[in-house]
């Protein structure tokens, strides 16, 4: 009896006696959420253009943030750093068009997926010799990203917000929010959402599989870099940062691998719910540290219900 | 070119000099031989139509002239130059727009998405404008839309214009193919068997757009099509394909009387 309480009651208890410390538990989920959300994106915008799982989005954040350090250590002003490495980004992108992916159309999805890991292991190889192995500190302050914190008393209690974590919220959502308005309001955003779904009807509306490949590479080294920001500012820059990018893998799950709005509203619960049950399930009954494996667990329990995850078009096999 | 004289149709229509011009192509798959040596040419303003049983290689001349097949020998004229070797995406950007005979639409958007693809050909805004819905981007997406409005209306599909097309009947899905090759304001319109699995009822409404689109527009038609009633009302002059040759070029009554095609189609052996 007394563990069904621990389970069903005293969490709930908790919450509401304290609802400063829970504001605070949502506030922290929610920074994570977003960011979870963003590296989704990136992951449903190179699927719905070319079937392919990149495998490669996680040392791309690392590569991008790496680079951004790198310059910097170079001498090169902050923000300047910052424009040179959206140009090694685009770059990278053409390189992987033109070297990876185009001899390769046409083959199997799984063959474009091997693809990615290669490149996983060359960028691993790349960036170490060209940076070195060793841990580095993302140049936050320099980039005039503040680092203060706001103390708010809600409920008579205390809330504390890092101004960092207020940056990271309102730059990841006016990114989520333009690449949305780009989807779905321009000429190159129908491109690449028309691509998806008929690659033969593209090509005979004038729609370039290769110019569309490049700019959606492009667009994930763009969020692989901000990402790389956000993170590195908070955890250092090192190769640890490509499990950022894992964390998006039970976003896609819960998601859909096609979903915009699923990789958003996925995101965002993953980011919050595994907070809350870190803090009020994890480390009072299961001695905490639940956050590296709850939000899998979670999306296989959805996976047992909803096979083609929460917004994923509906899997009909004719017979 | 060698021929830019138009001529005059049986019911009084002037058309234009040649738009295209098919030299002597052939296309092989490894040995099969899809098309020989087939020479025939299109011109400005008129319906022309590729017939043939199945099998005889019409789909596979479209698809050389719409680019998805580059030709084994041959060449290809259009708009009084030789064409090289081009992409399908090239292809399109040159005025040619096409429909498929399986329907290639995206299913996952809105009819009017769908349509507003048809435009794409008529970019000119770069990247950047357009990821900040600024300035020529955003005079251009405004034009897009005027015109893809003209083209639903026209063909009369405005009150499905935001449902995903995924969700259609088979005629309105060919109906918003042809809008979609529409709204590029082609200058060669290939339409792939576009009567393909319609009732009678469906096939008249197509038969009276397609004529509608002509007249309107006066956009140069090129259409494949098996049922040959269908074809004769509609078309000014007919190629006849058989077994990947040519068999017959010339107005709807010359191509009737001719005696290859009356073989071809009541099935006479060949020797």
């Amino acid at each position: 009896m007394e563990f069904l309480a621990d389970v069903f009651v005293t969490p709930f208890v908790d919450m509401v006696q304290a609802p400063d410390f829970l504001m605070q538990v949502l506030w922290e989920g929610l920074v994570s959420g977003i960011l979870y959300a963003l590296i989704a994106l990136g992951f449903v915008l190179i699927f719905r253009s070319s079937r392919i799982f990149n495998f490669a989005q996680g040392i791309m954040v690392v590569f991008a943030a790496l680079t951004l350090v790198g310059l910097f250590a170079l001498g090169v002003p902050a923000w300047l750093s910052v424009g040179l490495t959206l140009v090694v980004m685009f770059v990278l992108a053409v390189v992987i068009e033109r070297v990876v992916l185009r001899p390769l159309v046409g083959q199997p999805d799984i063959i474009l997926f091997m693809a990615t890991i290669g490149i996983t292991l060359f960028l691993i190889g790349f960036g170490e010799t060209i940076f070195g192995g060793e841990n580095k500190v993302m140049i936050t302050e320099e980039l005039g990203i503040p680092t203060g914190d706001t103390v708010l008393e809600p409920f008579g209690g205390l809330l504390i917000l890092q101004h960092l974590d207020i940056t990271v919220v309102i730059v990841a959502t006016l990114l989520v929010l333009a690449l949305l308005a780009f989807l779905n309001y321009t000429q190159m955003g129908r491109a690449i959402r028309a691509l998806g779904d008929d690659h033969q009807a593209a090509l005979s509306v004038g729609i370039s599989l290769q110019t569309i490949w490049v700019l959606v590479w492009f667009i994930a080294g763009i969020i692989a870099l901000v990402t790389g920001i956000a993170w590195g500012a908070r955890a250092g820059v090192s190769f640890a940062l490509e499990v950022i990018a894992y964390k998006a893998l039970p976003v896609l799950m819960l998601g859909g691998l096609e979903s915009i709005t699923g990789a958003i509203v996925g995101g965002l619960m993953i980011g919050i719910l595994e907070k809350l049950f870190e803090i009020y399930w994890g480390q009072p009954l299961l001695g905490g540290n639940t956050e590296t494996w709850f939000a899998f667990v979670l999306a296989l329990i959805v996976l047992l219900f909803r096979p083609q995850g929460l917004f994923g078009e509906r899997i009909i096999e004719r017979v | 070119m060698k021929d830019t004289e138009g001529y005059v149709t049986a019911d009084g229509r002037q058309i234009g000099g040649t738009l295209m011009e098919m030299r002597n192509i052939t296309l092989r798959f490894g040995g099969v031989v899809a098309i020989q040596d087939i020479s025939f040419d299109i011109h400005e303003g008129e319906v022309r139509a590729i017939i043939g049983p199945n099998g005889a290689g019409k789909s596979s001349m479209l698809n050389v002239i719409s680019g998805f097949y580059t030709p084994s020998e041959g060449e290809v004229w259009y708009q009084g130059a030789k064409r090289p070797p081009m992409k399908p995406f090239e292809v399109a950007r040159q005025g040619v727009a096409r429909t498929f005979q399986n329907i290639a639409l995206f299913e996952g958007m809105t009819v009017l998405d769908n349509v507003m693809t048809g435009r794409l050909t008529h970019m000119n805004a770069g990247i950047a404008s357009q990821a900040l819905w600024w300035g020529k981007a955003r005079d251009e997406e405004m034009e897009n839309r005027e015109k893809v409005e003209r083209v639903i209306d026209f063909l009369e599909i405005q009150n499905i214009r935001k449902t995903p097309v995924g969700r259609l009947p088979y005629g309105l899905k060919k109906r918003v193919e042809l809008a979609r090759a529409l709204a590029a304001e082609p200058s060669l319109l290939l339409l792939d068997e576009p009567m393909a699995g319609m009732n009678v009822e469906e096939k008249e409404d197509m038969s009276r757009f397609i004529l509608d689109v002509n007249d309107e527009f006066g956009t140069t038609i090129c259409l494949i099509e098996h049922d040959m009633g269908v074809v004769m009302d509609l078309s000014d002059r007919v190629v006849v394909m058989d077994y990947g040759k040519k068999i017959g070029d010339g107005t709807p009554d010359e191509v009737r009387n001719n005696q290859d095609v009356i073989d071809a189609y009541l099935g006479v052996p060949h020797e």
